[in-house]
């Protein structure tokens, strides 16, 4: 590489970086600060951070949303797993002709927008009696195709010696499933519930369709309620964004390559 | 071992197939009764009109069809859901594969602080960074902040309720949060290509340009297409940042087509039935675009 060139990538690199991590930054750092403090230019920490979250506190009730995002999310991405994996596995494993159709029915579904569906899922939730509530929150989004896909790929690695061994020792199908298949594929499910805690946890207008009670709101709905409220203390409002950002950003920092094997994983 | 029988190998056989289906049947179900029914029932709701439980079918049956075509916000919002698509789209894939074609040379070090770096956005919720965003570009937000005391600006500019830089700060958000997504993307596709092939063409005398389209671009083909059907649907459906940023605002000069169909719905008095009938639109479009992007995708080879 020529010097010059050298300088150009990585010029642009720092900038991309630059770009990329200072809106982060700021949040974080305005999250310990005064609202004033913040207006007048402040990016550097501060000592507020204590008195923002009483702030919010007093405002909004923070705890409960987080305690309901948590539910729904994990909840979610522990029946999602299951649900997913074992179409996943009997579409490789046992596959046929008909299941085939199937599969390609099943991704057609990829390209059915969540808006053409939201008004008449809302009409039979609220008929079932399901607002408001955890079953409501996590039904249409329990069983997706790119999940599908992912575990029926992860299943074609899967060593068929392996499957006919587990038969001829007497393990039901089932059973071969839970205990040969699911240890085996632990990096595929790391991934896979990377990305569907993810995804749940920022789901914004789900919730927001169907969570109609203050009790059952999420930390994202608890963050827009605040800007919608023409609230203008900003440390509060960044201290918001920043405890709803957290536990995403925890996941994405400890799974990182699980996240990226996550989002590129039914592709390969 | 005893030796199965012809009967019960074709039992065994079958017991399998039956396995398989009761393996895959709950989330065939789930996606049936949570995709396809809905995607039916709205369907016939599009040809419906009333409120509640008095909804009926509509006369002529294709009322609400008609009157989209006279809703002066519904034709906005489907102008700035094309106008993001038309510039966010494309800008943010040739940016993505310009950082993933720096990212995986060989020589550059720093390479997995740049990536996370870059990728970080990802972290972030969509309500939480477009209310950073907000926060930021308000009037009395830093970026007004620096460019006053810079000089650039004389007095705070109102970014978020001006109609085109209201669109353009959509755009740049949207830039933000997903430039690192699809650079990912990009940067597994790359890896599955052989480095060798770069020293070769090298050796070649090819010039990175030259390496760039003749190599990279032909191979990552497949990657490319899936992003771009990808963000097309993701532009399309467009909820959060409309909502959250500009609340798809000045008088709904920023508005998406997804929040239009939301305000239909839940804000205001519900109208069940033209909402269904604006997000079969959707449906549609998004069919349409997937299908033409298959179809150029396929015609490069």
């Amino acid at each position: 590489m020529t010097k010059g060139k050298k300088i150009l990538m990585y010029g642009f690199l720092i900038i991309a970086s630059f770009i990329s991590v200072f809106p982060l930054y700021w949040m974080v750092s305005a999250a310990t600060n005064k609202s004033a403090d913040v207006l007048s230019g402040r990016i550097i920490p501060g000592g507020y951070l204590v008195e923002n979250f009483k702030n919010l506190l007093a405002n909004q009730d923070v705890f409960r949303a987080l305690g309901n995002s948590f539910k729904y999310a994990i909840i979610l991405t522990v029946v999602s797993m299951v649900i997913c994996s074992l179409a996943g596995y009997g579409f490789e494993i046992y596959h046929d002709k008909a299941k085939d159709l199937v599969m390609s029915v099943i991704l057609l579904a990829m390209m059915v927008p969540f808006v053409a569906t939201m008004i008449p899922l809302f009409q039979m939730f609220s008929k079932a009696g399901w607002l408001n509530s955890t079953i409501g929150f996590i039904l249409p989004t329990i069983s997706t195709p790119f999940l599908i896909m992912m575990f029926r790929q992860s299943a074609r690695s899967f060593p068929h010696d392996i499957i006919e061994a587990a038969r001829i020792d007497g393990l039901s199908e089932i059973a071969i499933f839970f205990r040969m298949f699911m240890p085996t594929m632990r990096s595929t499910y790391a991934a896979a519930a990377t990305i569907t805690f993810m995804n749940a946890w920022n789901n914004y207008l789900w919730p927001k369709v169907i969570m109609t009670d203050a009790e059952s709101i999420t930390m994202p709905m608890v963050v827009a309620n605040l800007t919608q409220g023409y609230v203008t203390d900003y440390g509060m409002l960044m201290l918001a964004v920043l405890i709803c950002t957290l536990p995403t950003a925890i996941v994405f920092f400890c799974l990182q390559k699980s996240f990226a094997e996550g989002i590129t994983g039914a592709v390969k | 071992m005893s030796k199965p029988s012809k009967k019960k190998f074709m039992s065994l056989e079958r017991r399998h197939n039956l396995t398989g289906w009761v393996f895959l049947a709950p989330a065939a179900l789930l996606i049936l009764f949570m995709s396809f029914v809905p995607m039916v029932k709205a369907l016939l709701l599009s040809f419906q009109t009333g409120t509640g439980a008095a909804m009926k079918y509509a006369d002529p049956i294709w009322m609400n069809y008609v009157q989209m075509t006279k809703d002066t916000v519904f034709i906005q919002s489907l102008k700035n859901t094309f106008l993001y698509l038309i510039i966010q789209v494309p800008v943010m894939l040739v940016l993505a594969l310009i950082l993933a074609s720096i990212l995986n040379n060989r020589q550059l070090r720093f390479k997995g602080l740049f990536r996370t770096m870059i990728f970080l956005p990802c972290a972030t919720s969509l309500v939480a960074y477009a209310t950073v965003f907000r926060t930021l570009f308000a009037n009395n937000g830093l970026i007004n902040l620096v460019l006053v005391n810079l000089g650039i600006l004389d007095q705070p500019y109102s970014f978020l309720t001006n109609v085109w830089s209201a669109r353009i700060i959509i755009v740049i958000a949207l830039l933000w949060r997903w430039t690192g997504y699809n650079m990912v993307f990009y940067l597994s596709g790359l890896q599955n290509i052989e480095y060798s092939i770069y020293e070769a063409a090298k050796i070649d005398g090819a010039s990175p340009m030259q390496t760039f389209f003749k190599i990279t671009a032909p191979l990552l083909k497949p990657t490319i297409l899936l992003t771009a059907i990808m963000s097309t649907n993701g532009t399309l459906q467009l909820f959060d940042e409309s909502v959250n940023l500009t609340d798809g605002g000045p008088a709904n000069a920023s508005i998406t087509m997804s929040h239009y169909i939301y305000n239909m719905s839940f804000k205001y008095v519900p109208k069940f039935g033209y909402a269904a009938a604006m997000s079969f639109l959707i449906l549609i479009l998004v069919a349409i675009l997937a299908f033409v992007q298959m179809k150029v995708g396929d015609k490069r080879d």
